[in-house]
């Protein structure tokens, strides 16, 4: 028999990381939304994502559905637990959603929907960080149920990985505009470029020491002898991306401080998984206890393997007819 | 003042936020086909008038559907963030009805919104068409998913229950639940009709402030006329369904006539009344003998139970949903007696020139939104105290929260969404106040769409005179 819910762990594994790719610049734009006062420059800005920013939240909405449909324990035992994070992240989306729409009919309080949009991705940002420490710092389930306090998320820890998220998600976005710019806008996006990546070295760094304190068992598994042969190169690999970037700003390159930096984010996301596993909620819950009945893993993969294909062809549909350089004045608002 | 337990105030802000959800959705399922309609008028006949108007409802419909997608994403979390009893207890069946939705009409939606909002020169008339269509149809299949599942919880079928869960068993029993069919066919046929109320509504505004060109006159017959077809449709099919219920949610018709008790050989019916759940009557009822029976049995002396012969705790709460029912029927009377007049008007030639009858369209303009919400709230609460009918009551599928963080996170949403979607109402209106056409004059200090413009002008199919003028020139000749 086929581990129907091995299968299960994995595109929903997946699916979170096309989220992490494709929402991570489109939140980013928001974060890095200060730095840019010029109105005419924001316009650019939020026009390079105005087409797709729908569909790069869906990836949201698909993580949350297929835990509720594959691991129905999971979604409700660690959506409770993260209740507050939660809603204020779908709080932040709301404001930064609305102000796609928005923000270019109004004149008047235009400022306040800038307002709206730095302050709604960066919140939403944030707090997706303090629910992803917080989860990783372990959930307490008793009988399919969480059984922890309100406010169980609210440590150090959780509230430095929202930070160390804010700064991953600004690195993807200038990565994103110095794809889609030129001229003035782009120069300063390859000088902001240096910066946001030592930054996120430096909080890597922070959060990799950190989490083995966090939890023993995570510490056993990357510390015991024979892993960390294994483990060593992620480290590397890291560093070499972070060199990487550097080069290719001196020199100009445009596609690739994007894409290094989504290698680094990628790099961050297996560590991740490798410290978690095999749990779907650390400490306890395994992806097999996790598990919805038969029936419904196996209705909801049926679609979701023949699905899934034609939705990438169609996304990237949707990027190649969208392709190019934004400039001031084109692709306008609707 | 009484303080309300975290299973209140969890219900409280279900309703809130689904409540502030569905009305976008129905804007948008409606507004998607019109527009592909439009469109497709448009590529068929190559009259300017159709691109207008295809043009200016896309505007509304973006941020209309801004909002809704937003909305929504808090619903598809809401389920483990509150109810995370019920999550466990039945999202093997909910879950994966739900992963259907997002797969098949979510990505479905937003993968082509974007082309449609902003590609249209980026892909040809043909393709551009396509995407229309693919968001119209995603809508749809959007609404069937989600049905399937309310649906379920309504009238749970296909499923076992083992080790105190639900164990679908056959997912096409699920899906095709017994009241899905009736319940599709009314709440699309709502989100239609709805949607032609406020297109009609807003060409009726345009039409008494003078406004007589092409764009509004085509709106106001177009919308009217679906109309004509939908409300009395909507009357069939809401029977229909009313018998459905009887046969399965007894107590939900019981609720909804403010019947107490089981009247032998021919129940009547109350036209008003105040339904008292502690003294267990109706006060003041208005009843007339049989017609209960006629319209829920199709028979003179079809017997229908009394809420007395279901245990109190079993019984839903009549005053609400006797009231909210009325409300939803009342309106919908008047939307078939507004789609009968049109006709009158049309046939007589006086549709464009009867200042009274537009005055009657903009007051009904919100009565679609107000009769769905009316119908949801009868259908919700009338199914209570159970969330998924017979297996799981209300009181047991909430989560293990405490009452201040419901209450906090109540509040957030209640400042957020009317701070939010209130302005976003207020922009929708005041687009809607512009109206169809009014872009292509706006003045150059305007920052307003700036790339439609462009585009516009370099696609258009009759090139040269302005718009205005054209349209005025073709009169409304063609449009009997
Ligand atoms: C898939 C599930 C689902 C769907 C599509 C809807 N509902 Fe619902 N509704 C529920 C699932 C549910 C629920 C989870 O089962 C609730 C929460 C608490 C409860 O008793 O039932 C509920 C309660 C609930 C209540 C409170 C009733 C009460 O507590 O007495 C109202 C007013 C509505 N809903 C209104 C709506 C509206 C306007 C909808 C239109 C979109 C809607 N519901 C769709
Ligand atoms: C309580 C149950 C509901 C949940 C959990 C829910 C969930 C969602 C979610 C997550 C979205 C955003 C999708 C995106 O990211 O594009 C959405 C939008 C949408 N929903 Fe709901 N929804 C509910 C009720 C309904 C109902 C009853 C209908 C229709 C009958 C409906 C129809 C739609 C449609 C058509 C959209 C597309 C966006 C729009 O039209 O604005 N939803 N919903
Ligand atoms: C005019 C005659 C109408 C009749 C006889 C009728 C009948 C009904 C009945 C019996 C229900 C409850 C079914 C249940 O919960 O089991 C219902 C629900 C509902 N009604 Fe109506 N209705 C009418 C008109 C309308 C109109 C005009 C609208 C909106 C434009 C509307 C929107 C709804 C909605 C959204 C629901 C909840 C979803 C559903 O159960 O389908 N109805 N209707």
């Amino acid at each position: 028999m086929l581990d129907l819910s091995l299968i299960w762990a994995g595109i929903i594994a997946l699916g979170v990381f096309i989220y992490v790719m494709l929402d991570g610049f489109d939140l980013g734009i928001g974060i890095l939304f200060p730095f840019f006062p010029d109105e005419a420059e924001r316009d650019v800005m939020m026009n390079t994502v105005a087409p797709v920013w729908d569909g790069n939240e869906t990836w949201l909405v698909l993580g949350g559905a297929g835990l509720f449909a594959a691991f129905p324990v999971v979604y409700s035992a660690v959506l409770s637990a993260l209740y507050l994070p939660l809603i204020l992240m779908l709080v932040g989306l709301i404001f930064r959603g609305v102000a796609f729409e928005i923000r270019a009919k109004a004149t008047r309080t235009r400022h306040w929907w800038d307002l709206a949009f730095i302050a709604g991705s960066g919140s939403a940002t944030f707090f997706q960080g303090v629910a992803l420490g917080a989860y990783i710092q372990g959930i307490p389930v008793l009988n399919r149920e969480f059984a922890g306090g309100g406010f169980d998320w609210l440590s150090p820890f959780s509230l430095f990985t929202g930070l160390g998220l804010l700064v991953t998600y600004a690195v993807l976005g200038c990565g994103w505009l110095i794809i889609k710019t030129e001229g003035e806008l782009q120069r300063k996006m390859f000088a902001l470029m240096r910066p946001l990546t030592a930054l996120l070295l430096l909080m890597i760094a922070l959060v990799s020491l950190w989490t083995p304190l966090v939890d023993p068992a995570i510490a056993r598994r990357w510390f015991s002898l024979p892993n960390l042969f294994y483990l060593l190169p992620v480290p590397v690999a890291v560093a070499l991306c972070v060199r990487g970037i550097f080069r290719a700003v001196s020199r100009r390159q445009e596609k690739a401080p994007y894409f290094l930096a989504l290698a680094i984010a990628a790099l961050g996301y297996v560590g991740f998984l490798i410290s978690i596993w095999p749990h779907l909620v650390p400490p306890s819950v395994t992806i097999w206890q996790a598990a919805a009945p038969r029936s419904s893993q196996a209705f909801a993969l049926v679609g979701a393997l023949i699905i899934i294909p034609i939705i990438l062809v169609y996304t990237a549909l949707g990027y190649w007819v969208f392709r190019g350089k934004v400039r001031a004045g084109d692709g306008g608002y609707h | 003042m009484p303080v309300l337990s975290a299973l209140e105030l969890a219900r409280i802000q279900f309703a809130f936020t689904v409540s502030f959800h569905i009305v976008f959705p129905a804007l948008s399922i409606g507004l998607a086909s019109f527009i592909a309609v439009l469109e497709g008028l448009w590529l068929k006949t190559g009259r300017q008038v159709y691109l207008d108007l295809c043009r200016f409802w896309s505007r509304v419909f973006a941020v209309g559907f801004g909002m809704g997608v937003v909305s929504g994403v808090v619903m598809s979390y809401q389920f483990g963030t509150n109810w995370s009893a019920f999550s466990n207890f039945a999202g093997s069946v909910t879950g994966p009805l739900l992963t259907y939705e997002v797969l098949t009409a979510f990505f479905l939606e937003a993968g082509f919104l974007g082309i449609m909002l902003f590609g249209w020169d980026k892909v040809g008339r043909r393709g551009h068409f396509a995407a229309t269509v693919m968001v119209a149809v995603g809508t749809l299949i959007s609404t069937f998913w989600i049905l399937a599942s309310n649906s379920w919880m309504q009238t749970p079928a296909g499923y076992a229950i083992v080790d105190n869960r639900i164990v679908p068993t056959d997912w096409f029993a699920v899906i095709f639940n017994p009241s899905f069919p009736y319940r599709l066919l009314h709440m699309s046929l709502s989100a239609f009709i709805a949607t032609s109320l406020l297109v009609a509504g807003t060409a009726g505004w345009h039409l008494l402030k003078g406004r007589r060109d092409q764009a509004i006159k085509t709106s106001f017959s177009m919308a009217l006329g679906m109309l004509l077809v939908l409300a009395p449709l909507q009357a069939v099919i809401g029977d229909a369904h009313g018998l459905n219920t009887l046969k399965h949610q007894p107590a939900k018709i019981a609720a909804m006539e403010g019947l107490w008790e089981t009247e032998k050989g021919g129940t009547s019916l109350n036209l008003f009344g105040i339904p008292d759940m502690e003294a267990e009557q109706t006060r003041y009822a208005v009843s007339i003998p049989h017609l209960g029976s006629l319209i829920l049995t199709h028979s003179w002396d079809g017997e229908i139970q009394g809420l007395k012969s279901f245990a109190p705790e079993d019984r839903p709460n009549s005053l609400v949903v006797f009231w909210s029912f009325r409300v939803m029927v009342g309106l919908g009377v008047l939307m078939i007696l507004l789609a009968a007049v049109s006709l009158a008007l049309r046939k007589g030639g006086r549709l464009y020139e009867t200042s009274w009858f537009q005055r009657c369209t903009v007051l009904m303009s919100p009565t679609g939104f107000i009769a769905l919400l009316a119908g949801w709230v009868t259908t919700e609460a009338g199914r209570q105290p159970w969330v998924v009918y017979g297996l799981l009551r209300t009181a047991d599928a909430a989560s293990p929260v405490s009452r201040q963080q419901v209450g906090v996170s109540l509040m957030i949403f209640v400042v957020v969404y009317f701070l939010v979607f209130g302005t976003g109402i207020y922009y929708l209106l005041k687009l809607l106040h512009k109206g169809p056409g009014a872009d292509e004059h706006t003045p150059a200090g305007e920052r307003e769409p700036i790339g439609a413009t462009v585009t516009y002008s370099g696609r258009r199919p009759l090139s040269g005179a302005d718009d205005r003028i054209e349209s005025e020139q073709q009169g409304g000749a063609d449009h009997a």
